[in-house]
């Protein structure tokens, strides 16, 4: 799997990523929670890496939930 | 020994609230959401369980509307202090615990107005006083869920409807009621409720929060504190969301994985389960209580309308007296003289002796209310 298929979710704080990995992981997405990339925020907290094909699905779960996030990147 | 100060602080405490403070410190350890390695991020996961179990609890929709703190006394000077300003009017009741009535009776010098509406002796509210109360200015109607001395409680419902009617917040401090009363925020009508965990949630001393109903404009709440919140760190000025703007400094991880757990076994034993036990020993008490000559009852002798909590007097024996007796001879752990609770003994009429209070706890049981009536029954005679 290379970096270049990945995305990262980025989100106000890390309550709010940390609620997404479980939102995500309950929809059966597979995620993983790393520290915020430096090039895509200065922030010092933790971003939701996932696989570019399940852009969508992860979109529409965060939605379902009422989920605020900041915004979704390419890795 | 007999346990009966659970109106305080619950103790025991199920094992798994232990067991899960304990695997936080030997395991886990790390500050939540800080930082993107993995010890941080199952640290932030406990909180995230504290903050969906309390949510759960209350039927709060968006678990990022539990912000978490110290205690009740803390979410309600936040809601207090955070909400109100000079010109603003405020309704609470005499039934209070300074937890209140304090930071109220501060902001008054500040200019902020102030009304405190009138119980009944036995400890209850006739929710049209509150009506009555209503200003222009109205900003907050703060109240008591259930009182810490006597355990009437609030027909919290009636006032929801009242306060929503006329579009006035409406603070609950539930310190006394969240885990052993059904409680609802959103069919309660209830905009800020402040819960502390040490209580009849199960989690230890120093946990506690406020939860923001969507009613709640934040940017009209003004946060205690403010400092670093692992977020927004490019910013020097606090930010402005759920629950950050509210948690600053690093927080009681290791309370609220004692906490999560607490409320989990709550939700496992079910709310309705904890009342119906916690019912039991209160009738049995004051069966028992009520038949004892020169003991005075306090509040309204019914269980079906208090919490676990009861107060009383022995004739011509002070409560701190009662108390070392019961303590040192009995082996009975209780809390006597006001309670934190000025205005409320006031209201019951014992101020400024106070009472003896019991507060039953989930763990307590029926062979130890005899017990405890046992010793009533000899203090009385030796007199």
């Amino acid at each position: 799997m290379s970096v270049n298929n990945m995305y990262v979710a980025l989100f106000y704080s890390t309550s709010h990523a940390i609620r997404a990995e479980k939102i995500a992981k309950t929809a059966g997405l597979e995620v993983k929670l790393i520290p915020t990339p430096r090039h895509l925020s200065s922030d010092c907290g933790t971003a939701l890496r996932f696989n570019a094909r399940d852009k969508d699905a992860i979109i529409s779960a965060f939605e379902r939930a009422n989920l605020d996030y900041d915004r979704i990147a390419p890795l | 020994m007999i346990y009966f100060d659970n109106a305080a602080t619950t103790w025991p405490k199920p094992s798994t609230v232990v067991s899960a403070m304990t695997e936080f410190m030997n395991e886990i350890g790390a500050n939540p959401g800080r930082s993107g390695h993995h010890l941080s991020v199952k640290a932030g996961r406990i909180v995230l369980n504290a903050r969906e179990n309390i949510a759960t609890l209350l039927n709060v929709k968006d678990p990022m509307r539990v912000v978490f703190g110290m205690n009740a006394t803390e979410a309600l000077n936040l809601g207090i202090r955070g909400l109100l300003k000079r010109g603003d009017h405020v309704i609470t009741g005499s039934m209070e615990h300074n937890s209140v009535m304090r930071p109220l009776r501060e902001i008054e010098r500040e200019g902020v107005e102030v009304t405190v509406v009138p119980f009944s002796k036995e400890g209850f509210l006739a929710p049209e006083n509150i009506d009555e109360a209503i200003k222009k200015n109205t900003k907050l109607i703060v109240l008591n869920q259930a009182s810490n001395i006597v355990g009437s409680i609030l027909p919290t419902r009636e006032v929801g409807k009242i306060a929503r009617e006329n579009e006035i917040l409406y603070m609950i401090d539930s310190a006394q009621t969240a885990g052993c009363i059904p409680m609802d925020m959103e069919a309660d009508c209830i905009d800020l409720l402040a819960f502390t965990g040490h209580k009849s949630l199960f989690g230890p001393q120093g946990t506690g929060g406020l939860v923001i109903g969507e009613k709640v404009d934040i940017k009209k709440l003004r946060p205690l504190k403010s400092g670093g919140t692992g977020s927004k760190s490019e910013f020097e000025l606090q930010p402005d969301f759920l629950p950050d703007k509210y948690e600053s400094g690093t927080m009681n991880t290791v309370g609220l994985a004692g906490l999560a757990a607490g409320v989990r076994f709550v939700l496992d034993e079910t709310v309705e389960k904890i009342r119906k036990k916690e019912m039991e020993l209160t009738r049995k008490f004051l069966e028992g209580a009520s038949e004892i000559s020169n003991l005075t009852l306090y509040g309204g002798c019914d269980e079906k309308t208090q919490t676990s909590t009861v107060s009383f007097n022995i004739k011509d024996i002070s409560p701190s007296k009662v108390g070392l007796i019961l303590d040192e001879e009995y082996d009975i752990s209780c809390r006597v003289g006001l309670h934190c609770a000025p205005s409320a003994h006031k209201t019951i009429g014992t101020f400024p002796d106070g009472t003896v209070r019991f507060g039953f706890g989930y763990f307590n049981t029926l062979t130890e209310i005899d017990h405890a009536l046992q010793a009533l029954r000899e203090m009385v005679k030796a007199r």
